[in-house]
């Protein structure tokens, strides 16, 4: 399944959550800690709020509970977190 | 004029699902919300396309989650079944809940069964906040229904017997296990272990997850008194410190979990008491045997109200739904009773057994190093919180919420709420339950900025 990170293709599996795509691709989501630094989810089960991510549709999801969609285009590079 | 009572019930795993199944055929006709897409839950949940080629991984029955499901829809015309639906607001009457398409609804009740599961409990170290850092449910969910590992070569960190099922599961997956560092002792175990008998079928497969472990060469350290994660953009290496000397296992990732916390925002919003279990640590809703509490019309059962795991969670479901429908002034079976509650108690009995083979670490989170952090949506660290205690005279967590901000992100405090009444227990020198516990807010849980109120004349 084809979607986009910051405009770069990728594929991801059917099956895939977009956390999980994303993660194949590379090891984080840009940085969303209050202090700027790197996270990647943390719980994987929709709690802990640390995987928000922006996409060019201007939609804000949250990327562990989030099913990926063939032809998303996630935003991790801009520095406005996402939630 | 007084209809059948409006009953709703939250979340679907096993105890929703043996609710629901219950209020069901007295011919109620429950409401049923679920976050998910599916009913059963994370552990009855479809394991997905990605998960298809996997191996058997012990103590993992996708059979019985199918069965499970197919009995859910047997019902669909007796069950209305709301997946995707979070609950985010509650009063005494009303709850309102965020769908999968941005719109936010509201349903009257009449009573309700609140039976949202549990959160893996973590413990601050520091690195904890590194990219790879999992918890351990969230590991076992990625393998179980994505099929793919948190990484390549994992360390596993903290205690309970989900500590080594995550650990064998990965193995058994063929991923490599760095280590299994468990800060709980051996002699707990050893301690409990004929209390342990309670449940033959779970000691088994807690010794065969152990087996499975040693027979791979993964290190198993029990007795781990602190424990550090490195790296500098992503997880490198964790360091365990265990009888003043130091460990360290390279690894790229770190599932670590120590035991579970019940998801308690609904009852709390609500004003259920709760009371402080002193043995876990876990402040826990007050309820009667069979799941009543003291709101009325209140009932709550499964992981999110005591966390007995999967099959106790189911009986206590149907416990609870039991338990409304006699007081709905139905004639219920009380040989049925009777059986759920004497296994019940057998759960519970083994539960007790667990908490003692692996206790709550008494000294990880009160020795905290001060720059380590403690809250990860606000960055507050434990030396916040006890600047918050020494200069500011903060006497709760709440006080202490209030100064540093520590709980006021956008996980409400799920992850950080109980180690910071730890820490602050411990600096002010005073017993656990004078440390308070952060109250829930509404909403439950964030919503988009672009979710939308349906007009009240459409709503349901
Ligand atoms: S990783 Fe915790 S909410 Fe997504």
């Amino acid at each position: 399944m084809p979607f986009t990170i910051d405009g770069e293709p990728w594929y991801g599996r059917v099956g895939d959550s977009l956390l999980s795509a994303i993660l194949a691709a590379r090891s984080d989501l840009g940085p969303l800690a209050p202090d700027g630094r790197l996270r990647a989810g943390f719980c994987l089960i929709g709690l802990c709020q640390d995987c928000w991510v922006r996409l060019a549709d201007g939609r804000r999801v949250r990327a562990c509970t989030t099913e990926l969609e063939a032809g998303m285009a996630v935003l991790l590079a801009s520095d406005e977190a996402a939630w | 004029m007084k209809g059948a009572p409006i009953v709703v019930v939250v979340g679907a795993g096993p105890a929703g699902v043996a609710a629901a199944r219950r209020l069901a055929e007295a011919g109620l006709r429950p409401i049923v919300l679920d976050s998910g897409p599916e009913p059963g839950g994370r552990i009855w949940r479809n394991t997905g396309s990605g998960a298809q080629g996997l191996p058997r991984l012990p103590g993992h029955d996708p059979e019985r989650g199918r069965h499970e499901r197919a009995r859910f829809v047997e019902w669909r015309e007796r069950i209305a079944f709301y997946p995707e639906t979070t609950v985010i607001d509650v009063t005494r009457g009303r709850l309102w809940a965020l769908a999968s398409s941005g719109e936010v609804d509201s349903t009257p009740w009449d009573r309700l069964i609140v039976a949202t599961g549990a959160l893996d409990r973590v413990v601050p170290v520091p690195g904890w906040t590194l990219p790879g850092v999992v918890t351990l449910g969230g590991a076992q969910t990625a393998l179980k229904t994505r099929g793919c590992a948190v990484g390549r070569r994992i360390a596993f960190f903290g205690t309970g017997p989900l500590l080594y099922l995550a650990a064998a599961q990965h193995l058994a997956a063929g991923v490599e296990v760095a280590v299994v560092g468990d800060t709980s002792r051996l002699r707990d175990a050893v301690a409990a272990a004929p209390d342990l008998l309670a449940d033959p079928a779970r000691l088994r497969l807690g010794l065969r997850c152990l087996r499975m472990l040693r027979r791979a060469g993964v290190p198993v350290l029990r007795g781990v008194r602190g424990a550090r994660i490195e790296g500098r953009k992503t997880v490198e290496a964790i360091v365990l410190e265990r009888r003043r000397a130091f460990w360290r296992f390279s690894c790229d990732a770190v599932a670590t979990g120590f035991g579970l916390v019940p998801q308690t925002q609904i009852l709390d919003l609500l004003d259920v008491p709760f009371t402080l279990e002193e043995t876990s640590g876990l402040w826990l809703p007050l309820l009667d045997r069979a799941g009543r509490t003291s709101i009325p019309g209140v009932y709550a059962a499964g992981d999110g109200a005591r966390p007995l795991g999967a099959e106790a969670a189911a009986m206590a479901g149907e416990r609870a739904a039991l338990a409304l429908l006699e007081d709905e002034g139905s004639r219920i079976d009380a040989g049925r009773v009777a059986q759920l509650e004497t296994t019940l108690a057998r759960h519970e009995r083994f539960a007790r057994a667990l908490a003692r083979a692996f206790p709550h670490p008494r000294v990880l989170e009160a020795e905290i190093a001060d720059e380590t952090v403690v809250c990860r949506c606000e960055n507050v660290t434990a030396g916040d919180l006890r600047r918050a205690v020494r200069e500011l005279d903060a006497r709760d967590v709440s006080e202490a919420k209030a100064f540093t901000r520590c709980g006021m992100g956008r996980c409400q405090g799920r992850l950080c709420g109980l180690s910071a009444a730890r820490i602050l227990a411990a600096i002010r020198n005073v017993r656990l339950a004078e440390a308070g516990r952060l109250r829930s807010q509404a909403p439950v849980l964030p919503m988009p900025v672009a979710a939308r109120r349906v007009p009240a004349e459409d709503a349901a």
